[in-house]
């Protein structure tokens, strides 16, 4: 009987699945009710309703919810997936007030609701500097000229002709958290951090292009140039280009999305964010830097004493717990798993630490596999709760034994105008009714 | 500041002294210092000993070179001939810039300021053409490519040399007669010139890995807090749309 009814059920046109299905009789109020010789479709919306009450009174199990009493759609009814209808809230999500136009702006990944390292293709943070583009992968071509032996130009059939490689890489705007540098701002993980994504790129070293040109011999810079209207452009110095950058097509195991660069993208491992330069169209080799805007005007760390820092591309070691965070409170004393994300442009996160008390004392957090170089690491640890308030913190070490900042160290040295490259410790506050905030300590 | 003046490398330590408070004599000499923070050659020299090739693509002519090569140098490189006055700078500005950034580059609403008298040692700085930008050449290239920021890469060569005239007049760079072209931009001495360190000094922090002990409870206080600031977006429920502060 039950295989009958999955067979029925397949046989209907795909199309009028949905408006019948076939809701199979609740046993217990069937027999209840001595409706047993009815059909079982004519029941249907009585007893599906049956089965909710059973849910809300708390009594299934024993009964069945009425997705386990039907045939849901069939194959292809969603040709290109997407999440549960009941995962709704978990988007990309940006601070309307933080910018003049949402084109030149950037949106944070909900890392609250990030369950491993890859970030989401659909949750990936977006940051533009003139909107996301719309280019034809066939009329989209990379340029690579300058101080080189023989200039070329690439359509994306040629590229994907070349060696792949495929790496995970986590990106971050330097600005990640730049809103919490003079004080406590955001009561959110997802805008004091969501900044930061991480995805397997898939695409050609760039040493194979460079080599494939022939770099000059007093050659030191590249410029990497993007499609978008902004032209958008960082110079870059070689010895990184010949190191681990890549010219990658696909993320996590499909085209790149057109928010992350379709069709193709620069990936600068463990460098500040705008640097892995979007809709990638032209690499020019130089001999020095081309001071661009966005390398002078932007991107710089004014210092108290009123010079910047400039050419500040690497991602220093940091950490942060997302759960508990303020979007996901705690409910009463017991026992808790701290969960959370490492990283490091340097290479690998070594270990993590967490503390209950502000800092005072700190455990050792669990690393889990993988862990990668220059990739979001996931750590976790146990946390006994006394149902009393706390400061949780989670602290990152890398391979080169860098250990991260409190923000109160950091602000000594950078003051509170550098906007960029805030890789401090996060400080979540928990009290006794379980509710989360974002605080600084001194 | 000492502990982490420590840890630096003494020698890249005299480097970002030399970088960053020295005034050199020149744009390419302040671009040769940073070209050495590439520390290439070596590498660069076996590569180019390398015959074989996959034979993709094909070779871009000169004038498709030309098309695409926009970028500028400090030394003025890339800037294609054309001029313009501080004059029809005011009018071309007065068309395409001033509705964002203000008759005189005070800017509306959130869109950047172009000048400011903003001390940069002050409280929340304006960094502005003015008073941060240290090359007059990048501003030519940021309004060639990227601006009017809703048609991009739209001007002329004279109309984008006439309107970086306009702005450096703004921020009493040069004077009302000033003519912006290949050859004036370039020596044109910007007020922050001098302003940046072109090495990185991190790390600058020297926090240690104490496990126990590591503060004493009477030094955990709060300063700051995010609870009661009516800031945060809502993370649930459609977007917000909120416009404060």
């Amino acid at each position: 009987m039950e295989l009958g009814r999955r067979a029925a059920g397949m046989l209907l046109p795909a199309r009028d699945q949905e408006a019948t299905r076939i809701v199979a009789p609740n046993r217990r109020s069937l027999f209840k009710g001595g409706l047993a010789a009815l059909g079982g479709a004519m029941l249907a919306p009585l007893l599906a309703r049956s089965a909710q009450a059973d849910a809300a009174s708390g009594e299934f199990p024993p009964g069945d919810p009425d997705w386990s009493q039907s045939v849901g759609p069939g194959v292809v009814d969603r040709p290109y997936g997407r999440p549960s209808q009941f995962v709704k809230d978990v988007i990309r999500r940006n601070v309307p007030w933080l910018t003049a136009t949402k084109e030149s702006s950037v949106s944070f990944t909900p890392l609250q609701h990030q369950d491993g390292i890859i970030t989401a293709n659909g949750l990936f943070f977006e940051r533009y500097h003139a909107g996301r583009p719309t280019v034809d992968p066939a009329r989209h071509r990379l340029l690579i000229h300058g101080m080189v032996d023989r200039p070329l130009l690439l359509t994306m059939a040629d590229i994907r002709r070349f060696p792949s490689v495929s790496r995970i890489h986590f990106i971050e705007c330097p600005a990640n958290g730049g809103m919490e540098w003079r004080a406590a701002q955001l009561n959110s993980l997802q805008f004091t951090h969501g900044m930061v994504s991480c995805a397997e790129w898939t695409g050609v070293r760039l040493s194979t292009l460079l080599d494939e040109v022939g770099i000059k011999k007093n050659a030191r810079w590249v410029l990497a140039e993007g499609a978008d209207g902004a032209h958008m452009d960082r110079s870059l110095p070689l010895e990184k280009c010949l190191d681990d950058c890549l010219v990658v097509y696909g993320q996590n195991g499909e085209a790149l999305r057109p928010e992350q660069g379709f069709p193709l993208r620069l990936i600068v491992p463990g460098w500040q964010g705008n640097v892995n330069v979007k809709w990638l169209r032209r690499l020019e080799i130089g001999d020095q830097p081309w001071f661009t805007r966005e390398e002078t005007a932007q991107y710089t760390e004014l210092m108290p004493d009123g010079k910047a820092r400039a050419f500040t591309w690497l991602i220093y070691a940091k950490s942060v717990i997302t759960f508990p965070c303020p979007e996901m409170p705690v409910k009463g004393a017991g026992v808790y798993e701290i969960r959370g994300f490492a990283w490091s442009g340097r290479g690998r996160i070594t270990h993590v630490d967490v503390s209950f008390d502000g800092g005072i004392n700190w455990t050792r957090a669990r690393l889990q596999e993988p862990v990668l170089p220059k990739a979001l690491t996931r750590f976790t640890a146990e946390w006994r709760w006394d149902g009393k308030p706390a400061l949780l913190q989670s602290r990152a070490v890398d391979e080169t034994g860098y250990v991260q900042p409190t923000i109160a160290e950091l602000r000594k040295i950078r003051g509170v105008n550098g906007i960029y490259n805030n890789n401090s410790v996060q400080t979540w506050q928990v009290k006794a009714d379980g509710s989360v905030f974002d605080v600084e300590l001194g | 500041m000492s502990s982490s003046a420590r840890r630096l490398p003494a020698a890249a330590l005299a480097f970002a002294l030399v970088v960053g408070a020295a005034v050199p004599a020149s744009a390419a000499e302040t671009a040769d210092e940073a070209a050495q923070l590439a520390k290439s050659a070596p590498t660069v020299a076996a590569r180019s000993d390398r015959v074989e090739h996959y034979g993709y693509g094909t070779v871009p002519s000169a004038q498709q070179i030309a098309g695409w090569s926009i970028a500028v140098l400090p030394d003025g490189r890339g800037l294609p001939p054309g001029s313009g006055t501080v004059d029809h700078g005011a009018d071309v500005y007065a068309q395409q810039c001033a509705a964002c950034h203000g008759t005189f580059g005070e800017g509306e609403g959130r869109f950047p300021k172009l000048v400011s008298d903003s001390k940069l040692t002050g409280d929340q700085p304006t960094k502005t053409v003015g008073n941060y930008w240290p090359y007059a050449t990048t501003l030519w290239d940021y309004i060639n490519r990227a601006m009017p920021f809703p048609a991009p890469h739209s001007l002329s060569a004279d109309d984008v040399y006439a309107i970086t005239a306009y702005v450096l007049n703004l921020a009493n760079i040069v004077p009302e007669n000033f003519v912006a072209d290949r050859e004036s931009l370039p020596k044109v001495k910007m007020p922050n010139r001098h302003g940046f360190i072109l090495l990185d000094p991190r790390p600058d922090t020297a926090d240690k890995e104490c496990m126990a002990h590591c503060r004493t409870p009477d030094e955990v206080k709060i300063t700051s807090t995010a609870e009661g600031k009516d800031l945060t977006p809502r993370t649930a429920g459609p977007l917000d749309e909120m416009q404060s502060p």
